[in-house]
């Protein structure tokens, strides 16, 4: 028997593992098919579409006011940036100016909603590192922000908050405080996430050069958000783009070089700190007068095309509208940070180890109504 | 009272002797296992700002027996490919590998089921036959998140058996025996933590890692593996699986305590335990219950003190689990064997020049 017999007789076989869609760390509905050589995942297939509900097409078929409420569901994790997105798309096409103080309270909701979304993350991602008591302590804060949210539009995840010409309902007056008490707490909460989870040793022996996203890579996949700026792009629609008085508040754009799964960490928890900013400043600067220009709940659209965006806590949140000139779009076309970030799995858990997978995965944040749509 | 109870118990036959002891032990090790779950689960719970268990009984306090009342009714779910014989077999060999570790923990002061002369070889031997019982379960289930939950704790196991080993050499050459009770009584003049510092940390995290849990839960890493080996297992099985954990616990932390720090023994200095011990004996003698009460006293401090820091020793895992994240399997063998091991050896070392210096000053 030669030597070369002999190796090729110690061969392993490499098995398909599917992981998913009713996976614990796969955020909803996701599948994975692993092929894995021992630990080690040297191919992978994702299969998405499970919570696909044809948001698209639907909107085809309703008036644009009903559209809204559907794009609550895309990303429902932060839906106040699903109801700005479409919001501004229409406005745009159909020439309808906001007052200040509406879009002062459109940026309030949706920082707020920011940081929730990013809440959401942390304690989801911990759970996929091992570590369970900070999922509790984010979604105690996250509690704050959901009942900020409810004061404001009566819901506490689809909120159909934003419509067409501004916002449902002006502030109530006991929002102001609890606001800022809010405001004025939540930073030394994100410095204690940082000391139990960030500064953990072990959580930066799992996160550091795990899925690294070079600034080529994360170009060309057209990922964008936290991903993006975490691969060193200095790329924020908040910035780049101004829309809804943005240029208003002065915050930092968070990024970071390494772009590997502790970067997005980084951006992340700075970006919380800079939605506080915005935020605070909003509400200093809160102009009077009207909320809402007068749009009559039927409208007619002129015809055209329109594609507007906007950065939503996972990213680029583009809205690309056609119209005929009906009271219906002809086309609504839901460009989803999720689905672009999620693009770049199979490549970057070549090579890795499964809990490098679920690392990766859960810094990608994906949330899988936006996925699927 | 000890008195009447050890000369009756001399006349029993040995087997029944046996038999006695058994179903005493298979009872503590149930009663513990069940009511750790109650105590991790309220730990957790305070740490997360939560409530935990508070329904059932006052304080949540009968939780567990509803939990166990809610197991043994749920279907015992055997799966179509499984290997039937070896999947109904394999949580009752890891639940029983830690009842024969009980065997040897000294409860109390005269308080051991079993004083074997070979106690702390017993105790490795023992333990590492949860091994063969989770590679049983993983196997057996034939489903790949179970055999890839197996092939870790395999590993896992394997590999920290070695520096726990070490570690617990040293222990064995400081008190110069390897009997559980001669090592606790060895640490009068003082308790092994302080000569075995790094022993006792090693011995603490690979304790750690041998009951598979936080940040060595790689077995049964949720966010990978589902529920690793106990994926397939439904009901009472599940529930042997789970208790088998909440046991080793224990165990762990009742060797933690026995071995550093200080077993039965109180933590008092000794003139003043020395001085309560000569109070209470006046007292008693005074009364006229010398004889038959000071004995049970005793006992129950030294049962007192034992329970105390073994409670300690708990809360401190339980502290770990609710901190730390997990490790990756890559990471957690390059641990073993790239640092415990060698400081494992390191210590000892230690411990060979402390034995020396110990005999100056104690010679046998």
């Amino acid at each position: 028997m030669s030597p070369l017999e002999i190796v090729r007789e110690e061969e392993t076989d490499q098995v398909w593992l599917n992981m998913g869609p009713q996976h614990p760390s796969t955020h909803g509905v996701f599948r994975m098919l692993l092929k894995l050589d021992g630990e080690v995942i040297t191919e992978c297939k994702p299969v998405i579409g499970y919570l696909h509900r044809g948001t698209e097409k639907i909107a085809e078929n309703r008036m644009y006011f009903q559209i809204v409420p559907y794009t609550d569901r895309t990303d429902y994790l932060a839906a106040m940036g699903g109801n700005l997105g479409v919001c501004l798309a229409v406005e745009k096409l159909a020439g309808i100016e906001v007052p200040k103080r509406g879009q002062y309270l459109r940026v309030i909701a949706v920082e707020l909603n920011r940081i929730a979304s990013h809440l959401v993350w942390l304690g989801t991602w911990g759970l996929d590192l091992g570590v369970m008591t900070p999922f509790l302590y984010c979604f105690r804060e996250r509690e704050e922000i959901l009942k900020l949210l409810e004061m404001m539009s009566g819901a506490r995840l689809t909120y159909n908050y934003i419509q067409f010409g501004g916002v449902r309902d002006d502030l109530l007056p006991e929002f102001y405080p609890r606001c800022r008490e809010f405001l004025q707490t939540f930073p030394s909460k994100l410095d204690e996430y940082q000391n139990l989870l960030g500064n953990n040793d072990i959580f930066q022996m799992r996160t550091r050069r795990i899925g690294i996203l070079t600034r080529e890579k994360a170009i060309s996949y057209g990922t964008c958000g936290p991903v993006l700026r975490a691969s060193g792009v200095n790329y924020d629609l908040r910035k780049n783009q101004p829309y809804s008085s943005y240029s208003d508040f002065d915050f930092e754009v968070a990024v970071a070089t390494e772009g590997d799964c502790y970067a997005r960490y980084r951006v992340r928890m700075k970006e919380m700190h800079e939605s506080v900013k915005i935020v605070q400043q909003a509400l200093d600067g809160l102009p009077e007068g009207p909320t809402n220009a007068k749009v009559p709940w039927f409208f007619k659209v002129p015809k055209g095309e329109v594609y507007s965006a906007i950065e939503n806590a996972r990213g680029e949140y583009g809205i690309y509208l056609v119209s005929d000139g009906t009271s219906k779009p002809y086309r609504l076309k839901i460009r989803a940070a999720s689905f672009c970030n999620l693009c770049v799995v199979p490549e970057l858990v070549k090579g890795m180890k499964i809990a490098d997978c679920v690392a990766i995965l859960g810094s990608l944040d994906p949330v899988f109504g936006d996925v699927d749509r | 009272m000890i008195q009447t109870l050890q000369t009756y118990w001399k006349t029993f036959p040995p087997l029944l002797q046996y038999l006695i002891i058994f179903v005493i032990i298979s009872g503590v090790a149930g009663g513990i296992a069940a009511y750790l779950t109650y105590f991790e689960r309220k730990v957790l719970a305070a740490i997360q700002s939560r409530i935990g268990p508070n329904r059932v009984g006052r304080y949540g306090l009968l939780q567990p027996i509803a939990d166990l009342m809610k197991l043994l009714q749920k279907e015992d779910i055997v799966p179509l490919r499984a290997d039937a014989v070896l999947f109904r077999a394999a949580p009752y060999v890891v639940f029983t590998s830690g009842i024969l570790s009980l065997v040897i923990v000294p409860f109390g002061k005269g308080l051991i089921a079993g004083d074997l002369h070979i106690g702390l070889v017993y105790l490795i031997a023992v333990s590492s036959l949860t091994v063969i019982g989770i590679f049983m379960a993983g196997w057996a289930s034939n489903n790949k998140y179970s055999l890839y939950g197996a092939m870790r704790s395999i590993a896992q196991l394997v590999s920290y058996e070695l520096p726990m080993g070490f570690a617990l050499l040293g222990v064995a050459a400081l008190a110069g025996s390897l009997r559980v009770s001669e090592i606790i009584e060895k640490q009068q003049v003082i308790w092994f933590i302080v000569p075995q510092f790094l022993g006792f940390l090693i011995f603490l995290i690979t304790g750690i890692a041998e009951t598979n849990r936080t940040p060595f839960d790689l077995p049964e890493a949720e966010s990978e593996l589902v529920a690793g080996f106990t994926t397939e297992y439904s009901g009472i099985r599940f529930g042997l699986f789970f208790a088998a954990e909440y046991l080793s616990v224990f165990i762990v932390s009742a060797f933690v305590t026995a071995f550093y720090l200080g077993g039965w023994l109180s933590p008092l200095p000794l003139p003043l335990s020395q001085a309560l011990l000569n109070l209470t004996t006046q007292v008693l003698a005074n009364m006229g219950l010398e004889k038959s009460f000071l004995p049970t006293l005793l006992l129950f401090n030294s049962m007192f003190w034992f329970f105390l820091k073994v409670s300690a020793c708990i809360f401190l895992l339980f502290w770990v689990r609710a901190t730390l994240p997990r490790f990756r399997v890559d990471q957690l063998m390059g641990f073993a064997w790239k640092i415990l091991l060698p400081l494992s050896m390191l210590n000892l070392v230690i411990a060979g020049l402390e034995g020396i210096v110990w005999n100056l000053f104690y010679p046998t």
